[in-house]
This record gives structure tokens, sequence and C-alpha cells, in this order.
């Protein structure tokens, strides 16, 4: 039974697709509401429920220019003119060690990292212990043993801290919180509002080693692969490519929400669109093939060592090949471009010429990460 | 892991859409071409991969009432809140429908309240908690279609050779046959084909489908997951049309064989057996079309072990998961989709789920393309 066109015109709905797309924009432009009573895990994991959190709570409370800007890092300009980028980061990752890294690799790397893509050399960590009763020292040194080797091959030194044993079972094992602070070469001006149309999107290597080598660790999906983290420190990466490529806008590291996390996060702050195209995402077929089981999609899932830069068309091959001649970036690839529409979002076209939204995660299905 | 590059190759996949457009042109023009794909896994994968809108024009896919959480009544969901709010009580069920909104929250946060209440993978894996606690009562919260059903038989099954005493399941199992026989009697829709779910092929095999052809005279392919197949599905479905022909016709068979899976339906026989009725979200009751555990296997029936509400709750009035779940409605035509009903606050289950046609339709499909379209690709 085949109807006919007109017939099935004149039964449809009295309005457009078109018309729905442009009510649900503007809904979505509105900044995500607190309406939880109580904290979840969701608030925690980076998507729109996190959002919410920090906009009724912290935000509000702490009010100031510096933080409204939400960045990795807040930018403090010094009287003679200087400028340093702050940034803090808890790492809370379970299990401690993992096939590539710990959390005391982690530690250093996370925050570190932060400091590079806001466009600074990391110099300085300061770092926190939040450790159980009963925790075994000989494991506590072999972390600590960590943060000094990631510490020493970032260039960046751990300079104060803080220890706290909490009784057991009001924490579990060991968290620990750093706090970087790096400085901002003169000349280099790093921001969402220089990205322009027609700008190259790259990614500086495999995408979701860390997230899903971290939850093959945990054991619990009766999945083994040999998978690795990617933890490590990208400012010598980010050095290379600024020096090859001066126009670079933008830069993030895809950490906790993957890929698709920090093209959103871009897409708003500059009010374009990215697309990107799915068969020039690097992945390694390990994880490929793990997500694919898993059903998750690996441009949700956290890099540790990895970072996107937005660039001028003209600087892209310069920029490329900076990038791979550095062994963290051997595999790094261009992997979409800035247009104009749809305003605010990241679209990826795949090698049949179908396309999909990427939107923020809601929610976190996903375990403790970093 | 490459078999899953195989599956979707751009050469193919241009071939079968070619053929599509002439076999869908092949009429002359006034003809339009409505296919219901029956199973929320292929609403996802149609939307994730842009396939709707690789079609012609007047071939037109919607979306069936085959997504497993999309069909739990809001009754159902408060019974369960009311289980994880229970002493002593570790609830288990699969992550989608942690946060499915029932009149009093959802599971998620009934967890947030202090319920424990655990994701699993497998129920086996709850069977595992119950073992690991013995302590405490573990209930397992069963959904889905035939997919689903046989692991939970096999739970069942092991946990009487364990001899376990805190373990039970809360069994919501349905059956895929009754709605598709549902939706055929509506006279809401006109549909020139079916295509037809995979996985729970794998269980009941093609037979079952066969009064949709002789019956009803709409011809059904069952169909794989992957872009292509859908794609050669739909071709397949066009060629009977054309050629004049109106059969089941198995696109999947390198997973589903004719006959399905006996073991699986054997085992489901011993631990289930056919409610008289039961509530499906939108479509109401239908008799015969959900499994409860039979009597042989009383005593790790939830629904028997426990006082439960067991309450009707009628489905928020301004939520219109019915008319999508048959097809009626395309997502974005309900009332409240993408304003009041999101995905962060869902009203109606099909926000919540992957494979719910909201979800699938507000996460992928939701943007005007044309820019999309005319950008150049970059180098790979």
């Amino acid at each position: 039974m085949s109807g006919s066109v007109s017939d099935y015109r004149s039964s449809g709905p009295k309005f457009a697709e078109s018309d729905v797309i442009e009510r649900i924009e503007s809904y979505r432009k509105r900044r995500p509401r607190l309406i939880d009573e109580h904290i979840t895990l969701a608030h925690g994991a980076g998507g729109k429920s996190s959002a919410a959190l920090l906009d009724a709570v912290f935000v509000e409370a702490f009010r100031n220019p510096l933080l409204e800007s939400l960045g990795d890092g807040a930018v403090l300009t010094l009287p003679s003119g200087e400028r340093l980028v702050m940034s803090t980061d808890s790492f809370v990752v379970q299990p401690r060690r993992f096939p590539g890294g710990s959390i005391g690799e982690l530690a250093v790397h996370g925050t570190a990292n932060d400091l590079a893509v806001s466009g600074a050399v990391p110099q300085w960590i300061s770092t926190a212990f939040v450790i159980e009763e009963g925790f075994s020292v000989a494991e506590l040194k072999e972390i600590v043993a960590d943060m000094a080797t990631a510490a020493a091959v970032a260039g960046v030194q751990i300079v104060t801290g803080d220890t706290k044993v909490v009784a057991k079972g009001a924490a579990d094992g060991l968290f620990i919180t750093t706090t970087g602070v790096g400085v901002i070469p003169a000349d280099r001006h790093l921001s969402a509002d220089s990205v322009r149309i027609g700008d190259k999107v790259l990614l500086s290597g495999s995408m979701g080693d860390h997230g899903m080598a971290v939850m093959l660790a945990r054991g619990d999906l009766a999945l083994e692969a040999d998978i690795h983290s990617d933890t490590a420190s990208v400012s010598p990466l980010v050095e290379l490519l600024l020096a090859a490529a001066p126009s670079t806008r933008w830069l993030r590291d895809p950490t906790r929400g993957g890929v698709a996390t920090v093209c959103n996060e871009l897409a708003q702050d500059c009010g374009l669109a990215v697309l990107l195209e799915e068969d020039a995402m690097p992945i390694h077929p390990m994880v490929k093939g793990a997500c694919e089981m898993l059903g998750i999609d690996p441009l949700y899932v956290a890099n540790e060592g990895k970072f996107v830069a937005i660039v001028a068309a003209e600087e892209v091959d310069a920029a490329l090949a900076a990038l791979r001649s550095h062994p963290l970036g051997a595999e790094a690839a261009e992997i979409g471009q800035i247009i104009a529409e749809p305003v605010e979002s990241v679209v990826v076209r795949n090698v049949f010429g179908g396309s999909r939204m990427v939107d923020m995660l809601v929610g976190d299905p996903l375990p403790r990460i970093c | 892991m490459d078999f899953v590059e195989d599956f979707r190759d751009p050469a193919a996949a241009r071939k079968l859409l070619g053929a599509i457009n002439r076999l869908a042109s092949a009429g002359g023009g006034d003809e339009y071409f409505k296919f219901m794909e029956i199973c929320g896994g292929h609403t996802h994968t149609i939307y994730r991969h842009g396939i709707e809108h690789l079609l012609p024009n007047n071939v037109e896919l919607v979306h069936g009432p085959g997504c497993p959480v999309c069909v739990i009544p809001m009754g159902r969901i408060d019974d369960a809140t009311w289980l994880a709010e229970q002493p002593d009580v570790i609830f288990t069920c699969f992550g989608d429908m942690m946060r499915v909104p029932g009149s009093n929250g959802s599971l998620l946060d009934a967890k947030a309240r202090g319920a424990d209440v655990r994701f699993v993978y497998s129920p086996l894996d709850a069977l595992k908690i119950a073992v690991d606690n013995p302590d405490k009562k573990v209930v397992f919260f069963g959904i889905g279609f035939e997919t689903t059903a046989p692991s939970t038989a096999v739970t069942l099954v092991r946990a009487r050779e364990l001899g376990l005493s805190n373990f039970s399941v809360f069994c919501n199992h349905v059956m895929i046959i009754p709605p598709i026989r549902a939706i055929l009697e509506s006279p809401d829709l006109r549909l020139a084909g079916f295509i037809g779910p995979g996985h729970t092929s794998t269980v009941v095999g093609i037979r079952p489908y066969r009064f949709v052809s002789e019956v009803y005279k709409t011809p059904l392919v069952v169909a794989g997951f992957e872009p292509l197949d859908l794609i050669a599905s739909v071709a397949m479905l066009l060629t009977q049309i054309r050629e004049g022909r109106c059969e089941v016709e198995n696109q999947y068979s390198r997973v589903v064989p004719d006959r399905g899976n006996p073991a699986a339906l054997t085992l489901m026989a011993n631990v289930f057996e056919l409610r008289p009725h039961f509530e499906w979200r939108g479509l109401g009751f239908i008799s015969q079309s959900a499994l409860k555990i039979n009597g042989n296997f009383a005593e790790f029936d939830a629904e028997l072990l426990f006082d439960m509400p067991g309450v009707r709750v009628a489905d928020p009035k301004s939520c219109q998961c019915g008319e999508v779940l048959k097809g009626v409605l395309k997502p974005w035509e309900c009332k409240v989709f993408g304003t009041a009903c999101t995905p962060e606050t869902p009203i109606g289950t099909c926000m919540v789920s992957p494979e719910g046609a909201c979800a699938a339709y507000y996460n992928f499909g939701r943007m005007h393309r044309d820019a999309v379209k005319l950008a150049e690709p970059v180098r790979a």
C-alpha cells in the first residue's frame, strides 16, 4: 500500500520541521537550570548538569569577571603587564594505576595541560592529598614518584602542598588536587573570538585512549584489549605548533567529555559551527572496536595527552608538519573545519555523506576516569 | 575489528542509494512510500548516520514501538522506584532505565535520595551481586523483548542451581509480535512495508512475521544494524513492491537463522508464561503481549515477594510518546518536543533511551543540513 504524495502532504502537521528546529535552538541557548535537590554523578560529568551546578552554586557565590569566562584556567594580568594562567583540578580516578599511567601522572599532566592549552608555559604546581586511613605507604611512595617523574618531564616544579588523612570510609583511598601556574609569552593571544569561518580543526593524535584504558582496567566490563592511556604533558607539542602556526586561534585539551565536548564549548564560545569528518578522526583500532562493542561514541571518551587546535587554513600544512615532527603528535590530523551554520553546534559527517548532530553529553554512564 | 568497516563501505552505499532512487521513481512520480522500522536500534542507526536524508523525498522511515525502555508504562517505573527504596534492597537494572521518569522521579533520583540502585550490563551481573551480598535482597529489573528475555531466563535457572534465596526479578519482558499486529490494526497509519527487528529475530526467527505479508499484505524485511544493512533493506522492500511481491525476507541472514534460536525459545517457555494482558506506554493494554515468571520459578518473582503498589499511572497529558511509538507522529511533531521535553528533563520515555525516536532525533537529527552538505570535505 503506497499512498500518493499529495495525500500525505495534506495530512501532515501544520508546521514545518525547520520551525521546530528554531524553537528548540532558542530553548537550548538558555543556560541550563539547576532543578535537582541532590547532587548526582551527572553533576560531575562535565555535561549540561555540571554547567547548571556551576552557574547556580559557584558562579552565583564567587562572581567575578575572571571566573565568569569559565575557561580551564584563569588569565591573571600582573601590574607589570605580564600574564599568568592559574588552573586547578582534582583527581579521583579508579583504579589508581592503569595501563599507560597512574593517578600521580594524571595529577601533574592534567594541570600542566590546562595551563599549556591556555597558551602558558607551565612552571609551578602545588599539590594536596586527601588520604584514607589505612592507605599503603608503599603505594603512596609509588604515586608520588610518578608525580616527580611526570613533573620533571613536563618541566614544572612542585613547590608547595598539603596532606590530610581522613577516617576509614570517609574517602576512597586517595584523592589528589593540583593547582598550577604558568606564564604566557607576551605576543601570544588565544581566544575563541578570533576563530573564523574556514579555519581548520586539528587533533594532535588518536582519540579515546585514556578513557577506554581506564574503563577496561576497572575490569567490570568483562572485556580485555591492549589499550594504553595517552597521559602526557602536551606543553612541548603546543610550543612546536605555536612556533610553526602563529595564527593558531584556540586550543583545548579534550579530557572529560572528549573531543565532542570541547568542540561544543568552542562552537558556543565563537557562535559558529564545527563540522567534523568521521573518517578523518585518528583512532586506534582497539579503541574503536571496544567503543563499538560497548555502544560508546569515542568522540565523548576522555584523552589526557591530546589537544584540539583551530588554525587558519593557510597555516594548516605547517601546523600538521610541526605536530607530526614530535612523537606525541605523530598521528595528528586535520579532522574538520569551522562553518557558519548550524550556529553554536557541532556536526559530524560520515563517509557516505550522512550527517548528525553532536551535542554535549547529558548525564554520565561512565565511571571515574580522572 | 575491521568487520565494522565492511558494513560502512561508501562505494556500496552509493550503489544501493542509486538503486533506491531508481526504484522509488520508477512508478512515475505521485507515489509515497512509508516504511516503519520496528526496532529502536534501527532508529538509532538511522539518525546516527543521517540515513533519512540520503533517501529520496518520496521514501520516509517512520519509527516503531521496538524500544524496550520506551514501552514501559509509568506505573511500572513507580513500582521499580518503590522496590528500590525498600529496606535492604539492592535494585539492579540496565543503565537506560535509571533515567526514565516516574511520577515520583526516576531511579537515579531514588539513588540520590539514598536507595542502592546499581546498573548492570547483564542479569548475571545482578546474580553475582546477590551472591556477594547474602544479607541483602537483590532485585533485577527485567525489561526488553525476546532479545533480552532469554538472558533473564538463564539467570533464573542459574539462581535455582545456586540455591539463592535473596535474588528476584521484577519481570517486564514483552513480545514483539503483538504490537506489530496492533499497529497493522490501527487506522491511523498506512505503511508500505516494515523493516523487521534484527536482534529479536535471532531468537524468534522470521516465521512469526508471516502474518504481516499473508494477512495484512504488507512486505517485511528483517535487517541488521549497520547503515548498509538498513539501506539494503529499504532497497529490498522497494524491489518487492516493484516486482509485485509481498513477502517476509531476511536481509540479516548472517546472524538471523530463519528458525530463530530453538534453545532460547525452549528456555523461555520453561521459565515464563504469558500474561493475559499488559500495559504498553502509549499503546494501552495489549492482550497476551508480555511475559511473567511462571509458577515453577515463583520464588524469584519480585511481584509475588514484595507487596508492590501496582498502581496504573496515566502518562503526563502533554506527552505524545504513544503517537510517536505508533509511528503516527514524527518526534518533532510532538507538542513538548525539544522545549519542555529534552534529554536532560525528559517527560516521556522516547526522550530517555538512546533507542528512543525522540532522543535519537534530538541528539543526532535536529539541524538544517544544507550548510553541512555545501562544505568541502577536509583532506583525510
